[in-house]
């Protein structure tokens, strides 16, 4: 276990004039076993980030240490981590004990100890039985899960994630997250998650780093994530629905934008705001109320039990409480 | 096959049967052909059924009777072609497994021209490379020897490129878990890409293997000494017979014998194809 320091941290692809920098300055300390989620959209560059603290990457610029050591020239065997791919990555013509071995063997470990740490790992995942078939023998399920058995039996300083639960259906990766959070509480070594899916990040994340083309936007708790966000990305990226962005809200200033979270809003009779209602959703629970206030989308979120307006109606609505507000400078984003 | 025509089944029986029986017709001629002495064969009509003389005839050929034509143990001349054979093939695919695991793993200077010059040689046909290579066998005192046989066929573009595609098609991630795993590039090729491409090597092994065993022109330039005639030349060099007859019973039953390894080697290859299109999966 140890912790990780992102100094900086700065990638480029090409090189001279033409370079194309996809990772600008990322800053971030890491605690000894803390379970870390980098969340984003596509492209934002957490793959690579995760890839250069792996060693499969080549740093451009910056430092990154694992524990002490600066692991920039160090090849990924020597950093003592261990990854799990979002396709597995099992090598197919072995079986899963000896994919789970693999590692150690190069490593000179002997026999009896690799056999013993291979048990035990098979033991926590459920994979006892499973240990002399091959990997296409299985379901995705397990198959990830020999992944993270592999990850398991090296006894890694840190675990790395590259969207594991990608390529699971639904039921499946609502599983498997709890199998890795159980994993973690058991095993308690520091781990990076990455994942595009936020609800993955807000239920898995002790802290999450939210990366937007390339840069750190926030590095926060889930909390303070979702009840402060730094950024008009990280407002409308975390949360479902997104929150509401209103450039010309009643009552703002000219060059902020106000945020506010569809299920802060509440219907009113009279006073706030006036909303044009366009249509209305049920989801089960809750209902969502799309409309328009002053020109600008709005969604509201209300219970299912309560009364709701149809389309075409002409609603007043108002924001639950004052710390409920969220105000960003309009032109950089970032929070006021 | 949801066909309603059933005159179709039996029409493509029917031309695989024919199919068949053209292709196969000579070779049981042939075989007729080794089990008679040497004047029932030369009667017409020829005999379609075999003979009784197959034993004789067959040591006769294996061992060396001391009559007409070529002296020649047959027994010498097949071991001489299945040493070239196997070194031709197992030669072929060590080096193409190495020349493609360097062209799609590596990064070194001149990788392209490379990687060109390889392709380069498939647009070369044997007759136009033929003199040089003798000229360097010959200058490197290999003729007439195991190594001047093997040698000079054993680089192959074709199968790179086989080896090269199929490399291609292996996953990335698979070589990332291995590099974390503290695989290094000799590690990787020997414990997860050979094992991997096992199919491709059965298919290639078969193709090589024939390829390598019907040699005629090669050896047959850069061999003088009898002992070192593989079993195909052996053959041609019994029909040389000049003014005496020539032996066709033996001739027959010689090439009857030269045919049987290669088609032992695709029927146990056999094997390991089709286990291996059922098996794939990455």
């Amino acid at each position: 276990m140890a912790s990780i320091t992102l100094k900086n941290v700065v990638k480029r692809y090409g090189t001279g004039k033409t370079a194309v920098p996809v990772i600008h300055g990322v800053n971030a300390d890491i605690k000894d076993g803390e379970f870390i989620v980098i969340v984003g959209p596509s492209g934002c560059g957490k793959s690579t980030l995760l890839r250069m603290i792996a060693g499969l990457e080549e740093v451009s610029g910056g430092d990154i240490s694992i524990g002490d050591r600066v692991v920039n020239n160090l090849e990924p065997a020597q950093r003592d981590i261990a990854m799990v791919f979002q396709n597995y990555a099992l090598y197919p013509h072995m079986t899963n004990f000896e994919n789970m071995a693999y590692g150690l063997k190069i490593a000179k470990v002997p026999a009896d100890e690799i056999k013993q740490r291979v048990d035990k790992a098979a033991k926590i995942l459920e994979l006892g039985h499973l240990l002399d078939r091959k990997p296409r023998q299985l379901s995705g399920g397990q198959r990830q899960r020999v992944a993270m058995g592999r990850a398991i039996v090296r006894q890694p300083k840190v675990f790395l994630f590259d969207e594991p639960l990608s390529n699971l259906d639904a039921k499946l990766r609502a599983q498997t997250r709890i199998e890795i959070q159980k994993l973690h509480n058991e095993l308690g070594i520091t781990s990076l998650f990455v994942t595009h899916d936020q609800v993955e990040a807000m239920t898995l994340a002790q802290r999450m780093i939210v990366m937007n083309g390339g840069v750190m936007d926030q590095f926060g708790t889930p909390e303070e994530v979702y009840n402060t966000p730094a950024t008009t990305f990280v407002a409308s990226f975390i949360g479902s629905p997104p929150m509401n962005l209103l450039k010309n809200a009643p009552g703002g200033k000219a060059g902020q934008i106000l945020g506010i979270r569809p299920e802060h809003i509440d219907i009113v009779a009279s006073g706030g705001w006036e909303m044009q209602v366009i249509t209305v959703e049920l989801l089960g629970a809750e209902r969502l109320v799309y409309g328009t206030v002053g020109g600008e989308m709005v969604t509201v979120r209300i219970e299912e039990a309560h009364s709701f307006p149809k389309a075409g109606d002409t609603i007043r609505i108002q924001p639950r409480e004052e710390r409920r507000l969220h105000w960003f400078n309009a032109e950089t984003g970032k929070r006021i | 096959m949801v066909d309603r025509r059933p005159w179709i089944t039996v029409l493509s029986h029917l031309v695989m049967i024919v199919g068949v029986l053209i292709v196969a017709f000579p070779l049981y001629l042939a075989f007729v052909a080794s089990t008679h002495t040497a004047d029932a064969i030369v009667q017409s009509p020829m005999p379609l059924l075999p003979g009784a003389h197959l034993w004789e005839n067959y040591q006769a050929a294996l061992f060396g009777s001391g009559k007409l034509g070529s002296n020649t143990n047959v027994m010498h001349m097949m071991w001489v072609s299945f040493v070239t054979a196997m070194v031709i093939t197992v030669g072929k695919i060590a080096i193409s497994l190495l020349s493609a695991f360097a062209i799609v793993y590596f990064r070194f200077p001149f990788k392209m021209l490379c990687f060109w010059a390889i392709f380069l040689t498939l647009m070369l046909p044997v007759e136009v490379r033929i003199l040089p290579t003798y000229k360097v066998v010959a200058e490197l005192g290999m003729l007439n020897s195991y190594a001047g046989l093997t040698l000079p066929l054993i680089a192959s573009a074709t199968a790179t490129f086989l080896f090269r595609q199929f490399f291609l098609s292996v996953p990335d991630e698979l070589v990332e878990a291995a590099r974390i795993d503290g695989a290094g590039p000799m590690r990787f090729f020997k414990d997860v890409l050979v094992p991997l491409s096992k199919t491709s090597v059965a298919a290639l092994f078969v193709i090589q293997f024939i390829y390598g065993w019907n040699q005629y022109l090669w050896p047959l330039l850069m061999t003088t000494s009898e002992d070192m005639y593989p079993v195909v030349i052996g053959i041609k060099r019994m029909l040389a017979g000049g003014e005496a007859a020539v032996d066709w019973n033996i001739v027959m039953a010689t090439a009857i014998v030269a045919m049987l390894p290669p088609a032992a080697v695709v029927m146990l290859m056999q094997k390991w194809f089709v286990k291996g299109l059922v098996d794939t999966e990455k």
